[in-house]
């Protein structure tokens, strides 16, 4: 029997019978993603097509998160053009820095209704793949692609083998869905999903509030994976309610009868706080394992950027100053993470602990702007990814680690486990 | 053909840093490949040149330009253990061609070879040792040929054949 994978893509694909791993084959996508840095070499494709058939202008989704506000007058003019194209196709779906509904791409695809479950979404940003916690099929792509799918409303596709990952337990105090990926990660290394799909089950999922079921499929790429898929739940019903844009239908494996490639099973009670060190996600420890200095103290992005995280963060800063050795910045996901966080008291606490906060962007994460690190800086960050030069200077470190390692970091100057820091206060 | 040596788990950050991704141009891009660790890459590269790497080649971001990067750089072919999908499929759809073989521990830095893709043959001169390597599958080798997805999708009216 089929996957969740192997369903959707067949049915996108009109295909009644069976789809095999492997199989090429030719599906219909229900949403196109862009962002401001691929965002314009896919219109720049399109245009050079030249089809004769209107554009799918309706799948479209175009956001500005990358390098907003503008950093430099390079990516303002990449902003500007992007903005432009936007325009001149009419563009419904554009989301602009400030306005409602901005933010972080992933995040807005997820409250702006456009991931439900059963779809089949591409976006050019290889985080894409964090809607499969909603029970969709979503992937990363390129620019091309992004054009092709503008152009023709369908793209190529493998059909991926698929992994299971099953996960029973309680979870430990602190232990949060980003350190379940790093474990998996850290367990089957960077390449251990290479060119296949993920499912998640267990009643450690099951159990999971959604924030940290995205933070699961958003890294699902990190181990080389198409898609990071969660059968969808209640949890995901209620979210879409009143939120999603059309109708959507569930898909479902069919229990073991379903053709898992390989199946992987981990006790989730034994996890504790886990650490990526540089320069892979694969390169993972206990937090409690690590003595490292740190000058600075990243909490957001696509991965860990969402209300459950601030106020993991805000817990443990609540009442507290921020080591005076170490940086503390702040970045909601979007707009509305933001104003829940103001409105539940969690920015005063952050700037009260004397954290740098500011409204969304990517810009650190890939060390564009907005806390990019000088030589032989060391920074604890809760984004996804720690190779080499990837938050600024190539002789910078990055260590990943879950919102309430990093807040915990940021008070005692060096990283550590938050329960340690509980232990002795 | 000259060989570009670079290890495992190559990410696109490596390949193309992401301050530069401020254009999508192939031959602006280019000056920046692998500008924090190999910044000789762009300066001493020639036309036709091969990069050559362990597993997963391109791991990371979906960024495009990393696959123009190369293009832009002349580089000819990328010989790898194994590709990042996003990567590979970038690369494919942009007409960057790739060959997945398992020779990371016979070729050195520096070795000059001459690849026959109808054949799948890899002939490195220096060392005077031939390797077979499989074809990509029957629709990728199509896309290549034809230069990539925007070509192919011209070519065959795609959507009209719906």
């Amino acid at each position: 029997m089929p996957t969740i994978a192997e369903k959707i893509l067949s049915e996108k694909a009109g295909k009644e019978e069976k789809v095999e791993a492997g199989e090429i084959l030719e599906c219909e996508v229900d949403y196109i993603m862009v962002n401001d840095i691929t965002g314009v070499p896919a219109f720049e494709v399109f245009e050079e097509l030249k089809l004769d058939e209107p554009m799918r202008k309706e799948l479209m989704v175009v956001i500005q998160d990358h390098y907003v506000p503008n950093k430099d007058v390079d990516s303002a003019e990449q902003a500007k053009a992007l903005r432009d194209y936007a325009q001149r196709y009419g563009i419904a779906n554009y989301y602009e820095i400030g306005k409602e509904g901005s933010g972080i791409c992933h995040q807005v695809m997820i409250e702006e209704g456009f991931a439900a479950p059963g779809r089949l979404i591409i976006g050019a940003d290889s985080h894409t793949c964090s809607y499969g916690a909603l029970g969709a099929f979503s992937t990363g792509i390129g620019s091309t692609e992004a054009a092709a799918a503008l152009a023709t409303g369908r793209l190529w596709f493998k059909v991926p083998a698929t992994q299971k990952f099953v996960l029973d337990g309680e979870l430990k105090r602190y232990v949060m869905g980003k350190d379940i990926i790093l474990h998996i990660i850290g367990d089957i290394g960077v390449s251990g999903s290479l060119y296949k799909s993920q499912e998640f089950y267990g009643t450690t999922i099951r159990n999971m509030c959604l924030s940290d079921r995205i933070t699961i499929s958003n890294m699902a790429v990190e181990a080389g994976a198409k898609a990071g898929i969660i059968p969808p739940d209640e949890k995901v019903f209620e979210l879409l309610r009143g939120r999603v844009r059309g109708d959507y239908k569930a898909v479902y494996a069919d229990g073991n009868e379903s053709e898992y490639e390989e199946v992987f099973e981990y006790n989730a009670s034994e996890i504790v706080p886990t650490v990526a060190k540089p320069f892979s996600p694969e390169n993972t420890v206990p937090a409690s394992e690590l003595d490292v200095p740190i000058d600075q103290a990243y909490l957001g992005s696509c991965t860990n950027g969402r209300i459950e995280d601030l106020r993991i963060a805000a817990e443990l800063l609540k009442g507290k100053k921020i080591s005076r050795e170490v940086r503390m910045i702040v970045i909601p996901a979007s707009k509305r993470v933001f104003e829940h966080a103001l409105e539940e008291g969690l920015i005063k606490i952050f700037l009260e602990a004397d954290a740098f906060v500011c409204g969304p962007t990517c810009g650190a994460c890939l060390g564009g702007h907005m806390g990019v690190l000088a030589s032989g800086e060391r920074c604890i960050s809760t984004t996804n990814r720690n190779f080499i030069g990837r938050m600024g200077h190539k002789d910078s470190e990055v260590y990943l680690a879950n919102p309430a390692v990093v807040a915990a970091s940021a008070l005692e100057g060096r990283i550590i486990d938050p329960t340690e820091l509980e232990l002795w206060r | 053909m000259r060989i570009w040596k670079f290890g495992h788990n190559v990410d696109t950050d490596q390949i193309i840093p992401a301050e530069y991704l401020t254009t999508g141009n192939a031959k602006k891009l280019a000056t920046h490949a692998f500008a924090k660790v190999r910044p000789e890459f762009s300066e001493e590269v020639k036309e036709g040149d091969v990069v050559m790497a362990g597993e997963n080649f391109g791991c990371g971001s979906s960024r495009e330009h990393a696959p123009r990067a190369l293009l832009g750089a002349g580089i000819s072919c990328v010989i790898a253990r194994s590709f990042a999908r996003i990567f590979f499929r970038n690369s494919i759809n942009i007409g960057l061609h790739l060959i997945e073989a398992d020779v990371f521990d016979r070729v050195e830095e520096g070795d000059e070879i001459e690849i026959s893709f109808e054949v799948g043959m890899i002939r490195n001169n220096t060392k005077k040792e031939e390797y077979k390597f499989k074809p990509l599958p029957e629709f990728m080798q199509k896309l290549l040929d034809s230069g990539g997805l925007i070509p192919y999708i011209k070519k065959q009216k795609w959507e009209l054949n719906k």
